[in-house]
């Protein structure tokens, strides 16, 4: 599953700068607001959604190497953290449905690990 | 008689579709996404621009096709655009024996153009989307300025490419050989990060500068990733919950990797406790930043071969982790090197 099509079936809004998703492929997804056990947890070219929205979420993505960090539940990250994503080459998205329903979705999508 | 025997090229080893795509690879193809972002069309294009007038007679512009081996040119009225002309629409003069009639009569008005500020991903769309092969580029004034083709993009994304390729290639041979170049009896690379208390801001830089000199290095993804684990989780622990911030420090050896989170202050109650999954004395705030999860030494004694934490309340705590590298990850061992034992297990 490319993170287009994630993109578009959840319609999710895209934060930082467009890139051409469709050639990023997605390895499967994980799931927590606990920074310490996404960076126990998360693999690289993973999904992961949380409700975190603040800074330091883009550099556990980084160091992680996640395709993608889904911001669930409307939650906004301020400019700074939207301008240290795309210097970091992180790609932040965002969603009003909550991580339960967005992971319901995406293991329906086929994005299991 | 038997065929003698040659090596196998790529195409028999791996079939048709070539050979598997490498994490380098993958990192080769999303900076090409980026570069169809960061070049700019004039950066690219073709500046040196062959044009016709609209009163020009076929014949003549045909002559500068030919003399030029282009198959198409912009036609410029008043430093305007005012269409363009390919061989097409020369061929379909030819057939009705019309090459003394002027530009303006056969050419393509409605012309497709793409600014010179743009980013080349805007061309390759435009390209796509209208099964166009060449366009003309325009200034803010809509004034002709170059042409752009497929072959402008691609030999522009592979010189940019080369650029790069050879900057971090030049890096990393530096960093990779550097166990070998220099000769002691023990080298170690020592570097240092100096952590502030509760600069959130920065949680991550140290681990992610980190990570790179060891990619640079040579280390291999899962000694990288491992080690990334344990400095973040040291790097936050001092931006947490240290009084004054701290000292991060990572000792490259070619058999061993040493980090070190060093603090003078408040000090760990009880060292043992703090290995409990779970167990965190973070305070509401940083919990509600997803830091105090209790996990950050649980994570960090999983990443690593040994561990030691001493600490005195009132004095500062030392934490000393070591990865042991099984194999010439480093550039190759040297003799009288030999791992310790993990004291830790």
């Amino acid at each position: 599953m490319n993170l287009q099509q994630i993109i578009d079936q959840l319609n999710l809004t895209v934060l930082t700068e467009p890139r051409d998703f469709a050639s990023i492929t997605t390895s499967g997804g994980y799931s927590s607001d606990l920074l310490s056990c996404v960076m126990a947890g998360a693999k690289k070219g993973h999904v992961w959604t949380t409700l975190q929205a603040h800074l330091n979420i883009v550099a556990v993505a980084a160091l992680t190497e996640v395709a993608a960090v889904v911001i669930t539940e409307n939650a906004q990250p301020d400019s700074a953290s939207i301008a240290k994503a795309n210097q970091q080459g992180v790609i932040l998205l965002s969603t009003s449905l909550p991580t339960y329903e967005v992971n319901g979705k995406l293991w329906g999508m086929g994005v299991c690990n | 008689m038997c065929p003698p025997t040659r090596t196998p090229t790529e195409q028999e080893i791996y079939g048709r579709h070539g050979r598997p795509i490498t994490d380098q690879d993958a990192h080769d193809i999303s900076r090409v996404e980026e570069l169809s972002y960061d070049l700019k069309i004039h950066e690219v294009m073709t500046a040196d621009v062959k044009t016709a007038t609209p009163d020009m007679p076929l014949s003549k512009v045909l002559d500068v096709l030919r003399m030029n081996r282009i198959s198409g040119l912009p036609v410029v009225e008043n430093e305007k655009l005012a269409g363009v002309l390919s061989l097409e629409d020369i061929v379909r003069a030819l057939q009705k024996n019309d090459l003394s009639a002027p530009t303006s009569q056969y050419m393509t008005r409605e012309v497709v153009t793409v600014a010179n500020y743009d980013s080349i991903v805007k061309a390759m769309r435009t390209f796509t989307e209208k099964g166009l092969g060449r366009l003309p580029v325009v200034d803010e004034s809509s004034k002709i300025v170059g042409m752009i083709t497929k072959g402008d993009i691609t030999r522009g994304i592979l010189v940019a490419l080369q650029r790069d390729y050879k900057e971090e290639e030049v890096r990393r041979y530096r960093a990779s050989h550097l166990f070998e170049d220099i000769i002691s009896e023990r080298t170690t690379l020592v570097l240092r990060y100096t952590i502030k208390a509760r600069d959130f801001t920065q949680g991550g830089k140290a681990s992610s500068y980190i990570k790179r000199a060891l990619i640079r290095l040579g280390a291999d993804a899962q000694i990288t990733r491992r080690c990334s684990i344990a400095v973040y989780e040291a790097e936050m622990n001092l931006i947490i919950h240290t009084t004054n911030g701290g000292i991060l420090k990572l000792e490259v050896e070619p058999h061993r990797i040493t980090m070190s989170a060093t603090d003078d202050g408040p000090g760990i109650p009880d060292t043992e406790r703090v290995f409990q999954p779970g167990y965190s004395t973070a305070t509401e705030q940083v919990r509600e930043m997803g830091f105090g999860a209790g996990m950050g030494l649980v994570n960090m004694k999983r990443c690593v071969d040994t561990i030691d934490l001493g600490s005195t309340v009132g004095k500062g705590t030392k934490l000393v982790m070591r990865i042991l590298i099984p194999n010439q990850t480093f550039g190759g061992r040297r003799e009288g090197q030999t791992d310790e034992p993990s004291t830790n297990h």
